[in-house]
C-alpha cells in the first residue's frame, strides 16, 4: 500500500448519516416557518456540493478529521427523562433568564417578567422562530452564511435548538442570562444556533455553557453562533465550552458590531476530544469596538482549534484579541489568527495576542498570527509567545509551603490572570477558575 | 526545647559535579550563624541543598531537624517543618498576587498537615497580620495586589523575602546573599529588620560576603567554607578578619582545598567538565 493519501482524501471527511431523509425526519420540521424550510433545502443543497469539493487544506491540514465518522452521531427525539448536568456555571449567580437545552430539544425556558413586559424575548429557537418568525428571519444565518463552507451549511440545513435572545431598543438588561447546551445521550448529535439581537442601545451579558451528562458517550456539535451588536449597543458574550472528551465540536461563530457599538465576547475552551471553531468579529460600523478574550486547556489527547477573525469593516473601529493556552500530556492546540482592515476602514486600531504555557512535553501548539491591511492609515499589530512552566517558580513557590500541585495551579491561574482581569463578570472568573482546577486535579 | 538543624558529612552534586565534599553544621533555634566563603565556595549550594532544590543531589550524608532526616523530603514540606531560604535571586511568578500566594503559604506553614484544597487561614485574620508586618517593615500596602515580584526593583525583590520571612517565622532561616545588590541605606533596612525578626524561636544561618548584615546580627558562630568544605569555624572576630583581608590567610591554612578551589576555577574557565571526586 503506498496510496494512503490517496484514499483519505478520495472519502469526504464529513458526510452520510445526514441525508434527505434526516432532513426531512428534523423533528422541528412540522411547526417551523416556511422561510425556514427553504433556507434549509438551501442549505442542504450547499451541503451536498460542498461535500464534493475538497475541504481547504490550509486550513484542514492542521485539524485532523480521519478518526471522526459522522455516521456515529444522529439528531435525536426528545427525551422522556430529565438529564442531570454538572453545570459549573448555572448556581454562581442570580440569572434574569434561563433556557436550557438537552439533544437539541429545549427543556427549560424562563425569563424576569418586567423584562418580558418590555420586549425582550429570551427562549428556545423553534418556538421563537414559529412565534417571531418576521423578526427573525433576516437574522438567522445572516452573518454565518449558509453557503460558507460546508461544515455552516451541514449546520444550516440539520439546525436543532438553541437560545434566542433578542432586547429591544434602549432596554438595559443588568443581570446575566444564562444559556445551557446539553449533550445526554450517546450518539446524539447536536446542532443548536444561538443567535443574540440587541437593538439600538441596548445591553445584556449572557452566560453560554456547553455540558454532557457523561464523561464518556460520545457526542458532536454542529454549531452556530450569531451576535449581532446593534448601534450603540453593548453586548457581554461568554461561552464556556465544556463538553466531555469523547465530543466533537464543529463552529461558525460570528458577532458583528454596528456603529459605535461593543462586544465582549469571551471564549473558554475545557471540553471536547477535538474542537474546531471560526470565531469572527466584524466591525462593521465607524466606532465599533470588540474585545475577545480566549482561554483554554487542553489535557490528554484533546484538539482544540481556533481559527479567529477581527474584520475592521468602517474607519475608527477597535479590536483587542487575547488568547491564553494552557498544554498538557499531549494536547494539542491550533490558534491562526487574521486582522483583516478593508480598504476605507481607516483609523483603525487591530491587537492580536497569543500565548501558551506548555505543561509537558509531548504538547503541541500552533499559533499563526496573520494581518492582512488594505488601508493605509492603520494600528494593527500582533504577538505570540511560547513557553513552558517554568521548574525554578515551582521550586520557589515549593520553599514556601506550597506543594507542586498548588504551585502548578498558581502558575496556571497566574498565566490566565490577565484574562480574568478583563472578564467583568465575577462568576465567570469563578467558574474558569473553578475548572482549570478541575482540570489539574487529572493526572497531576 | 529549642530544635537543631544538622548536617552531617554532607556530600552534594549537581549534574555529576562534587560541590559539597563533606560539610558538618550544627544550629539551634535562636542561634545566629555566619557562612562565608569565596565566591563557588558552596554556600549556596548548601542551601539549596537543605531547601531540597531538585537539581541538587545529596550522595552523601544526612540532613536533619531533631533527628528526622530531610534528605528524601520535597521541599514544601522541608518548609513546612520550619525551614526557610531567602532567595538571592528572587523569581518572578506573574499574575499570582502576592497576597494570594503568602496566604496558601502561611496556611500551610502553620497546618503542616493540610490537604490540597482545604480551607485557608480566614481571610480577615490573615488581612490584619498582613498589614501589621507590612507596616514594621515599612512596605506598601499596594505591595499586597502586585504580582510576586513581577517588576520589583532589586531592593523591593529583598523586602519581598524578609516579608515572606516575616510572615511565615520559620525555626530556621538562611539568607542567601539578602545583602547583594542593596546600597548602604537598603542593606541596613534589612539588617535591622533581620534583628527585630531574630529571637529565641528563630536560628538565622546568613551567607554573606560583607560585614554589614552581621553588625545588627552578631552572629555567635562564623563558619568559612572554601571548595566544598567548612574549613574554619571560629566567633565574630573571624568574619572580622574576612572582611578586613579576605580570604588569602583562609587559603594559607589550608593549601589542599586551595588548590581543589583553584582547579575547579580552571576548569570552569577552560569550560572543561570536572570528573567527580
Amino acid at each position: 500500500m503506498t496510496t494512503v493519501t490517496a484514499t483519505s482524501t478520495a472519502r469526504p471527511a464529513v458526510a452520510t448519516g445526514f441525508d434527505e431523509v434526516a432532513l426531512a425526519a428534523n423533528p422541528t420540521r412540522g411547526i417551523e416557518p416556511v422561510w425556514l424550510g427553504e433556507l434549509r433545502q438551501t442549505a442542504f443543497a450547499a451541503y451536498q456540493k460542498l461535500l464534493k469539493t475538497p475541504l481547504d487544506p490550509e486550513e484542514w491540514k492542521r485539524v485532523d478529521l480521519r478518526a471522526f465518522q459522522p455516521s456515529k452521531f444522529k439528531i435525536a427525539a426528545a427525551s422522556t427523562t430529565p438529564a442531570q448536568f454538572k453545570t459549573l456555571l448555572e448556581s454562581r449567580a442570580q440569572f434574569a433568564g434561563v433556557v436550557s437545552h438537552v439533544d437539541g430539544h429545549r427543556v427549560e425556558s424562563r425569563l424576569a417578567p418586567e423584562l418580558a413586559a418590555k420586549g425582550v424575548l429570551f427562549g428556545g429557537i423553534g418556538e421563537l422562530v414559529a412565534q417571531h418568525g418576521e423578526l427573525l428571519k433576516s437574522k438567522l444565518m445572516s452573518v454565518v452564511k449558509p453557503d460558507g463552507d460546508r461544515i455552516a451549511a451541514w449546520h444550516a440545513a440539520f439546525m436543532t435548538g438553541g437560545t434566542v435572545l433578542y432586547v429591544p431598543r434602549n432596554v438595559v438588561i443588568e443581570a446575566p442570562l444564562y444559556s445551557l447546551i446539553g449533550l445526554d445521550r450517546s450518539g446524539t448529535a447536536d446542532f443548536s444556533h444561538t443567535l443574540v439581537i440587541l437593538d439600538e442601545g441596548a445591553q445584556a451579558t449572557l452566560l453560554e455553557e456547553t455540558a454532557s451528562t457523561t464523561d464518556n458517550a460520545p457526542g458532536l456539535h454542529v454549531g452556530a453562533v450569531e451576535l449581532l451588536v446593534g448601534q450603540g449597543a453593548r453586548l457581554r458574550y461568554v461561552q464556556l465550552q465544556n463538553w466531555n472528551q469523547h465530543t466533537w465540536h464543529l463552529a461558525h461563530q460570528v458577532g458583528r458590531v454596528a456603529r459605535d457599538a461593543s462586544l465582549q465576547w469571551t471564549v473558554g475552551g475545557i471540553g471536547a476530544r477535538l474542537a474546531h471553531i471560526h470565531q469572527d468579529v466584524l466591525l462593521a460600523g465607524p466606532g465599533a469596538s470588540a474585545e475577545v478574550n480566549g482561554c483554554t486547556f487542553a489535557t490528554d489527547r484533546q484538539m482544540l482549534s481556533y481559527y479567529t477573525q477581527q474584520t475592521h469593516q468602517a474607519p475608527h473601529t477597535r479590536s483587542d484579541l487575547l488568547y491564553k493556552d494552557v498544554l498538557r500530556d499531549q494536547a494539542r492546540v491550533v490558534w491562526r489568527g487574521m486582522i483583516r482592515v478593508d480598504p476605507g476602514a481607516q483609523q483603525t486600531d487591530g491587537y492580536q495576542r497569543n500565548d501558551s504555557l506548555l505543561l509537558s512535553a509531548d504538547c503541541r501548539v500552533d499559533s499563526i498570527p496573520g494581518l492582512e491591511i488594505e488601508a493605509d492609515d492603520v494600528r494593527c499589530t500582533h504577538g505570540s509567545t511560547a513557553g513552558r512552566v517554568d521548574e525554578d517558580q515551582v521550586f520557589y513557590l515549593m520553599c514556601r509551603g506550597i506543594s507542586r500541585y498548588e504551585a502548578m495551579h498558581m502558575i496556571v491561574e497566574g498565566f490566565f490572570h490577565r484574562i480574568y482581569d478583563r472578564i467583568a463578570v465575577e462568576a465567570v472568573r469563578e467558574t474558569l477558575s473553578l475548572a482549570v482546577e478541575r482540570k489539574l486535579g487529572i493526572g497531576v | 526545647m529549642s530544635s537543631l538543624l544538622k548536617v552531617e558529612n554532607l556530600y552534594v552534586s549537581i549534574d555529576d559535579k562534587m560541590i559539597l565534599k563533606g560539610v558538618d553544621l550544627e544550629v539551634r533555634q535562636g542561634e545566629i550563624h555566619a557562612l562565608m566563603g569565596p565566591n563557588g565556595s558552596g554556600k549556596s549550594t548548601l542551601a539549596y541543598a537543605l531547601m531540597g532544590h531538585p537539581k541538587y543531589e545529596i550522595v552523601d550524608g544526612q540532613i536533619s531537624i531533631d533527628g528526622v532526616s530531610l534528605n528524601e523530603l520535597e521541599p514544601d514540606s522541608r518548609a513546612r517543618m520550619g525551614l526557610f531560604l531567602a532567595f538571592q535571586y528572587p523569581v518572578t511568578v506573574p499574575g499570582v498576587k502576592v497576597a494570594d500566594f503568602l496566604r496558601h503559604a502561611v496556611t500551610n506553614v502553620r497546618n503542616p498537615n493540610r490537604k490540597e484544597g482545604e480551607g485557608l487561614i480566614p481571610m480577615r485574620e490573615f488581612r490584619a497580620e498582613l498589614k501589621s508586618r507590612m507596616d514594621e517593615l515599612g512596605i506598601e500596602a499596594e505591595f499586597a495586589r502586585r504580582y510576586l515580584n513581577d517588576g520589583f526593583s532589586g531592593g523591593e525583590k529583598k523586602r519581598m523575602e524578609i516579608l515572606q520571612l516575616a510572615m511565615l517565622r520559620p525555626k530556621f532561616a538562611i539568607l542567601d546573599e539578602t545583602d547583594s545588590g542593596l546600597d548602604s541605606d537598603a542593606v541596613r533596612f534589612v539588617s535591622e529588620a533581620i534583628s527585630r525578626l531574630a529571637g529565641p524561636d528563630m536560628a538565622i544561618i546568613i551567607i554573606t560576603h560583607h560585614e554589614r548584615l552581621l553588625e545588627f546580627n552578631r552572629p555567635q558562630l562564623t563558619h568559612v567554607m572554601l571548595a566544598g568544605r567548612v574549613v574554619e569555624r571560629g566567633e565574630a572576630a573571624l568574619a572580622h578578619e574576612l572582611h578586613d583581608q579576605g580570604y588569602a590567610g583562609v587559603r594559607l591554612r589550608h593549601p589542599e582545598a586551595a588548590a581543589e578551589e583553584q582547579e575547579a576555577a580552571a576548569a570552569l574557565a577552560g569550560k572543561q567538565p570536572v570528573l567527580a571526586k
